[in-house]
């Protein structure tokens, strides 16, 4: 694993995402997702939303690397109210 | 009717889901842990959080490899999609001719790509080239080394010359399934040439032009050994695309940490236009 150059927050970030994914797929099996439609302007089910909002996530996180001095974890807050509006609503 | 969930199937795909995480997840993993660190050795290394990822966002010169990628994407899909689909509608469609034009559209497709790049290099050279020789003639000074306007025209030709053939290709197959009876139909209506294709070829068209607009964009987003052979990059940085400034830093200048940031850039690129134009096909498909 030394050659990976893991680091802290990495892992951590990677476990999350790990987390999240077996999250969803027990919640699947539980209760399987229908596709419905939000104000997103396409059908999606609840893995669709869970990726549109990782990625989004993704891109709000880097316009904040490249355009302001703030703190990461404001971005990070954003995305995590952004990801339960999309989860709920979208 | 209920959707089986609890499907035996999911363990034969087990082994192809092993494959990629070796393949393509853990080297990922990988490039993620590079880019929030500076690394000299593998024993010597420094965590430094958003460092290389504000560093590329910000650097002028990957911004205008950026822009140039999109330019020149859109440009060959430009050109691309309608010549490839007026060459389908031209190419025979009965006989041996049918055969004959098959082989002669795909040989372009055939050709390894630092062949293709050899081979325009060659071609374009105004001493020794048929198209630089030919353009001389014409009293243009062409000259694809040290101009850029006459380099881009050149990789451009290239990308078209290489590809419109796969284009040409789906079209025809897309418009060898049309049943007949379309066409006896326009005829009883006395359609016009320009009506069949609008409302019958086009139309039968659009899946194929999907896969087609598809697998260009991708395949010319991510260009590199064409442009590399032929004018590697220049004059100055005038045809250097995102993947040539990509293996510049990280294998030229061995910067392996902005490398790995900047390649999570890219891929968060293709990743979002291939979402895109993946929805759009699907949804169009459920549409109809």
């Amino acid at each position: 694993m030394a050659w990976m150059s893991w680091t802290l927050p990495t892992a951590a970030f990677f476990a999350g995402i790990a987390l999240i994914l077996i999250a969803m797929t027990a919640w699947q099996v539980v209760s399987p997702s229908v596709e419905r439609r939000g104000f997103l302007p396409l059908e999606t089910t609840r893995g669709d939303r869970l990726f549109i909002g990782l990625l989004t996530s993704a891109f709000i996180h880097l316009g904040f690397v490249a355009l302001s001095d703030l703190s990461l974890y404001v971005a990070t807050a954003l995305c995590v109210i952004w990801m339960m509006i999309l989860m709920r609503w979208g | 009717m209920t959707k089986v969930e609890n499907n035996k199937a999911w363990w034969l795909v087990m082994p192809v889901f092993l494959i990629v995480a070796f393949s393509a997840i853990i080297p990922l993993m990988t490039v993620v842990n590079y880019s929030v660190q500076d690394i000299f050795d593998p024993y010597t290394r420094y965590f430094v959080g958003t460092e290389w990822f504000k560093q590329v966002m910000t650097d002028s010169r990957l911004h205008d490899a950026l822009i140039r990628q999109f330019i020149f994407s859109f440009t060959i899909l430009a050109i691309e999609i309608p010549l490839g689909i007026g060459v389908a509608l031209m190419m025979p469609t009965k006989g041996r001719g049918a055969s004959l034009a098959l082989i002669l559209v795909a040989i372009p497709l055939l050709i390894p790509w630092n062949v293709v790049g050899t081979i325009w290099q060659i071609f374009g050279r105004a001493d020794i080239g048929l198209f630089g020789a030919m353009m001389a003639k014409l009293g243009i000074n062409y000259n694809y080394a040290s101009e850029p306007m006459h380099a881009w025209l050149t990789v451009v030709l290239m990308d078209v010359w290489h590809w419109t053939p796969l284009v040409a290709l789906l079209c025809y197959s897309g418009l060898r399934a049309i049943p007949e009876v379309y066409y006896q139909a326009a005829r009883i209506d006395k359609a016009s040439r320009w009506a069949v294709f609008r409302y019958i070829q086009l139309p039968k068209l659009t899946n194929v032009l999907i896969i087609g607009v598809l697998l260009r964009f991708m395949d010319s987003f991510m260009i590199y050994t064409e442009p590399f052979v032929l004018t590697g990059g220049g004059p100055g940085t005038s045809t250097t695309f995102l993947s040539q400034s990509l293996v510049q830093q990280a294998i030229g200048q061995f910067d392996l940490g902005p490398a790995a940031a900047f390649s999570l850039v890219y891929f968060l690129i293709i990743l979002l236009v291939c979402w895109v134009f993946y929805t759009t096909i699907m949804n169009m498909q459920k549409d109809k």
